[in-house]
């Protein structure tokens, strides 16, 4: 099965990247209250069993994914946003 | 290679990535130790290693996170246990974010605060000359050492820096105004809570030899307190 990691830097964790692209969309005339860039990582999963899978996921995120110290994450799996 | 106690034995551990691994075996054999360049994938340190040091570079192309695959390499498990018994452990630049990420090390390290690589100078405040990486240093002394990376913004949240700095464990500061990725509280180096593993951004290893250029030779003091911590436990009976 399949599922989607986003990954964010925590809320006042500086975020240049977020600044950089805030800065270039104010430029562009968009008025933004500010951008945070974050990291999309999308899974491929052995295993059919959603609860299984999502305590693997957890423990992905926790080992290598994310660094809990200044990222936080959410789980989706696909088909479960409507698109 | 006999006679360890004289010229220590300090292990450089090589990443796919790593970059400076030479340039800090040169400037531990300029400073009299014995420097053994280990590939990642072994599972053991060599015989007699007194002393590791993971150097600069940008280890598995920096994925990810910087340091955060590095730190599941073979040998950083033999690594982890060196440091566990006291032996002491130096990493620089992508040496230091690898032993964050291994939580060897406190904090983590984020992109520059200016989004811009950084190559130059830095000016540098001791904090503590009693650790074992900065012995040949005086508190205080202000020292010139250069940086080279994108990725040297340390972070710590408010809890954590208290702690860190009522512990002494911030051992090296950038000098007032000379930030140059915007780390919290200007900290260029950190050690854990035991004082044996030390982490810094700046590269000790091209500030040893003043024919690499007009630069200073202030890395000798940080590198050379090393190979002397290196032979003092080379030099105990096991």
């Amino acid at each position: 099965m399949k599922a989607t990691v986003l990954v964010r830097p925590k809320p006042g964790i500086l975020d240049p990247q977020g600044q950089a692209v805030e800065s270039s969309l104010r430029h562009l005339g968009f008025e933004v209250g500010g951008t945070r860039v974050g990291r999309l990582v999308d899974v491929e999963l052995a295993t059919d069993d959603r609860s299984e899978a999502a305590a693997q996921l957890e423990q992905m995120c926790e080992r290598l994914l994310t660094n809990p110290l200044i990222e936080s994450y959410t789980i989706a799996f696909m088909g479960d946003a409507s698109e | 290679m006999s006679d360890h106690s004289s010229r220590p034995l300090v292990a450089v551990v090589v990443f796919p990535g790593s970059n400076d691994d030479r340039d800090a075996a040169g400037a531990l054999e300029q400073l009299g130790a014995c420097a053994a360049r280990v590939w990642h994938t072994d599972e053991t340190l060599p015989e007699h290693t007194a002393a590791v040091v993971l150097p600069g570079g940008f280890s598995y192309g920096d994925y990810l996170r910087c340091g955060a695959i590095a730190r599941f390499s073979p040998i950083m498990r033999a690594v982890a246990t060196f440091a566990a018994d006291g032996g002491p452990v130096l990493g620089i630049c992508n040496g230091f974010q690898i032993l964050t990420e291994a939580g060897l090390l406190p904090g983590a390290l984020r992109p520059n605060a200016s989004l811009s690589f950084v190559c130059r100078d830095v000016p540098l405040i001791v904090e503590r000359s009693d650790l074992l990486f900065t012995s040949r240093c005086r508190a205080g002394q202000e020292l010139t050492i250069p940086v080279k990376h994108g990725d040297g913004c340390w972070f710590a949240d408010e809890a954590l820096l208290a702690e860190l700095d009522a512990g002494g464990q911030i051992a090296l500061r950038y000098a007032p105004g000379a930030n140059p990725n915007g780390a919290v509280s200007d900290v260029a180096g950190v050690t854990n809570e035991e004082g044996n593993v030390f982490g810094l951004m700046p590269h000790p290893e091209h500030a040893v030899d003043r024919r690499l250029g007009p630069g200073s030779t202030d890395g000798a003091l940080i590198l050379g307190s090393l190979v002397d911590a290196a032979r003092l436990s080379a030099s105990v009976p096991v």
